[in-house]
């Protein structure tokens, strides 16, 4: 069935199809219309679940990691503060190998106040063992919950789905929504090899020593690198049945592109429609959209990436001190390809300022116009 | 959530204590350790249908490193601040998998309960979460070494309330706390009164909703006692009123398990323990006038509950 809604509902669609049984969520702009649709969809019957009202996002994920520990299948949502409030049952949920799905707005952080978009909440969270899907369409976040799930239960590490604020939460597209027998079929109920229960006693998560600490973390790297081939397996499967797919990321006009914008998010659908004119004008411009930041796609960039002459990485954040966050990752993974493609680290969009198509064409046009970056970090369209 | 009994075949008051063991001999806590003991007969009144959470606190340590576990029942251990939420998760998840019979018990200490987890736990509270939270009270942060908690009593001794400026404040009123959230239950018990605890953990299992048990649980590393005292210490603690024994349902029904019948004086109570060596002749009175007026407002409160 296809209808009109909003980024913020196609998460909470996913999260329905997928029968979430847990959901433990506290209210934050924009994120909270996911919440409130559930709440509705448990309210009413149409979800199945238990919704607890939590005081605080740090509640949230622990009441999460409680239920995904007695073997529920959990989902949350947060943005922003409340991502970073969580920060430490990040850790916790990741450590204890929870496959918990969890839609993230991406959302500035403070101060000043910011409820408009950028990146620096979810990427800040990069190490904490998390999976990272970073999504351009609403189609594409409740398609990406439904995956998501599929993923995370089966290499047993939680799952963050990035939404931008506003620009996908509050934007209304067409999206279909599959029947939940079909989702059935293909995401059938979790099945917790181990979990707190009564007729088989465990403990978890208590005091491990230096002799068996470091193991854990190498299964947790393991498990990270199994989630590639894991990913682009169930998008496969998820394609044979719903007839879409995502990839790990996509490759968009690349053939014979000499210039190659890097972009993640909504970022992504207006740089299409640059680099669509922008061919029509002869340029040999191409786009790779990063969709999966963790695990990172380290082959799957350095081969999309191997022809290119010059690259302009989009960066919606900052790691101040440093530089795009994007563009480290892009750069470390062409370290190993033996070339020395200049690469453009562009910072845009903070804060939720806009990024027009003029903003990306005039990207392409300073490119087009410089050999070698000027500058290791181009600030673009900030008063300096 | 309906308050009633729902586990009306069980005895609530046993007339011993039971045998059954939930609880390894080979923990790791401390010898005279008052939380080790408070948990092996809570196990034993909750049976082997129970689910415990321990947010970061002694007993973190106590229930053994990787691979080893003192616990027979199933074990989380969790987040320092999240006592109150994860077994609200917990909960659910039991809830969803059609479980109404598994008791989630969540063990905290005192830092972990007065402090840093008291917005979890009221949160679990104010919604009616079903679930046992238990706090073994040793009156500060000892797995870190005795630094002062909101649980400290005034006058104690701490690493972070030297003798030359010994903490100032009063412990909080946590039972009272928990009580302005109209919980179904909320009690007191002790370490020397095992009997009264059995009951309570019993009864406690036998409601619904949210229930509160603060244990007192004497330290002998932190209070600087002897271990073979830690008994006595609390004994002594009920019987001079330094720690009634008392339960409140509904958040208004008081009632009064242990009077002492000969009180003692409370410098009886505090001489035992090294981190009250520090007090004059004054700070004692000051103590002891203030224990007989939160005992005069507690049986006050148990005349109008009509429960003495």
């Amino acid at each position: 069935m296809e209808r009109v809604i909003m980024g913020n509902h196609a998460a909470s669609y996913g999260a329905q199809l997928a029968r979430a049984q847990v959901i433990a969520a506290y209210p934050i702009t924009p994120q909270t219309q996911i919440i409130e649709m559930l709440s509705e969809f448990c309210a009413d019957g149409r979800l199945n679940a238990k919704f607890i009202t939590v005081e605080s996002e740090h509640s949230a994920m622990a009441a999460t990691i409680g239920a995904a520990t007695a073997g529920a299948r959990t989902f949350t949502a947060t943005s922003s503060h409340g991502l970073a409030l969580m920060h430490e049952m990040l850790h916790w949920a990741a450590g204890a190998r929870l496959p918990i799905v969890m839609a993230e707005v991406n959302r500035a952080m403070g101060p000043g106040w910011s409820i408009w978009t950028d990146q620096n909440d979810s990427l800040s969270q990069r190490d904490t063992g998390w999976m990272q899907v970073y999504c351009e369409s609403n189609q594409e976040v409740l398609d990406s919950v439904i995956q998501g799930y599929k993923i995370a239960e089966t290499v047993l590490l939680p799952l963050m789905i990035v939404i931008d604020a506003f620009v996908l939460s509050h934007t209304s597209e067409a999206v279909d929504i599959p029947d939940i027998a079909t989702v059935d079929r293909f995401l059938p109920p979790r099945k917790a090899q181990y979990k707190l229960d009564v007729t088989t006693p465990h403990a978890f998560g208590g005091l491990v020593t230096p002799s068996h600490y470091m193991e854990m973390r190498y299964k947790m790297q393991k498990a990270m690198e199994e989630a590639l081939g894991v990913m682009e397996d169930v998008d496969r499967e998820f394609q044979q049945i719903f007839g879409r797919s995502y990839g790990l990321l996509e490759e968009y006009r690349m053939d014979d592109a000499e210039v190659v914008l890097v972009t993640s998010g909504t970022i992504t659908s207006t740089a299409r429609e640059v680099i669509d004119s922008l061919r029509e004008e002869g340029q040999r411009i191409g786009l790779l959209k990063m969709r999966v930041f963790r695990p990172f796609p380290t082959e799957r960039a350095r081969n999309a990436l191997a022809c290119a002459q010059k690259i302009a990485v989009i960066d919606r954040n900052i790691s101040f001190g440093q530089g795009g966050i994007f563009a480290q990752e892009v750069r470390s993974a062409l370290y190993d390809a033996g070339t020395r493609t200049p690469l453009f680290n562009f910072i845009v969009g903070l804060g939720g300022r806009d990024v027009t198509p003029t903003s990306l064409r005039n990207i392409a046009t300073f490119i087009f116009e410089h050999e070698t970056p000027p500058e290791d970090i181009i600030w673009w369209e900030v008063n300096k | 959530m309906s308050t009633d009994l729902v586990r009306p075949r069980e005895s609530v008051k046993p007339e011993t204590i039971p045998e059954e063991e939930y609880m390894f001999s080979g923990h790791a806590a401390c010898p005279g350790c008052g939380g080790a003991l408070a948990m092996r007969h809570a196990l034993k009144a909750l049976g082997e249908k129970t689910i415990v959470v321990i947010p970061a606190s002694c007993w973190s340590i106590i229930a053994g490193a990787f691979p080893s576990n003192a616990l027979q029942v199933p074990l989380m251990h969790t987040a320092f601040a999240t006592g109150g939420a994860a077994a609200a998760g917990i909960s659910a998840a039991l809830q969803m998998q059609g479980d109404t019979e598994t008791t989630v018990l969540t063990w905290a200490g005192d830092g972990g309960t007065f402090d840093i987890g008291i917005q979890a736990l009221s949160g679990a509270a104010e919604r009616n979460e079903d679930f046992i939270y238990a706090c073994y009270d040793n009156e500060a942060y000892m797995n870190t070494g005795i630094q002062r908690s909101s649980a400290t009593p005034w006058g104690a001794w701490t690493t972070t309330t030297p003798v030359s400026k010994f903490k100032q404040e009063p412990k909080k009123d946590i039972v009272g706390i928990m009580v302005a959230h109209r919980i179904p239950y909320a009690a007191t018990a002790s370490v020397a009164y095992l009997e009264d605890l059995v009951y309570k953990f019993r009864k406690a299992k036998s409601i619904r909703g949210t229930k509160f048990i603060h244990i007192l649980a004497p330290c002998p590393p932190g209070w600087k006692s002897e271990p073979s005292q830690s008994i006595k210490i609390a004994r002594l603690a009920v019987q001079s009123k330094v720690f009634p024994l008392y339960e409140v349902e509904k958040g208004e029904k008081y009632t009064v398990n242990v009077w002492p019948e000969k009180p003692r004086p409370v410098r009886e109570y505090l001489q035992l323990q090294g981190r009250f060596r520090h007090l004059s002749a004054v700070d004692l009175e000051t103590i002891q006038h203030n224990v007989d007026c939160a005992w005069e407002e507690l049986v006050k409160k148990a005349k109008e509950s009509g429960t003495c």
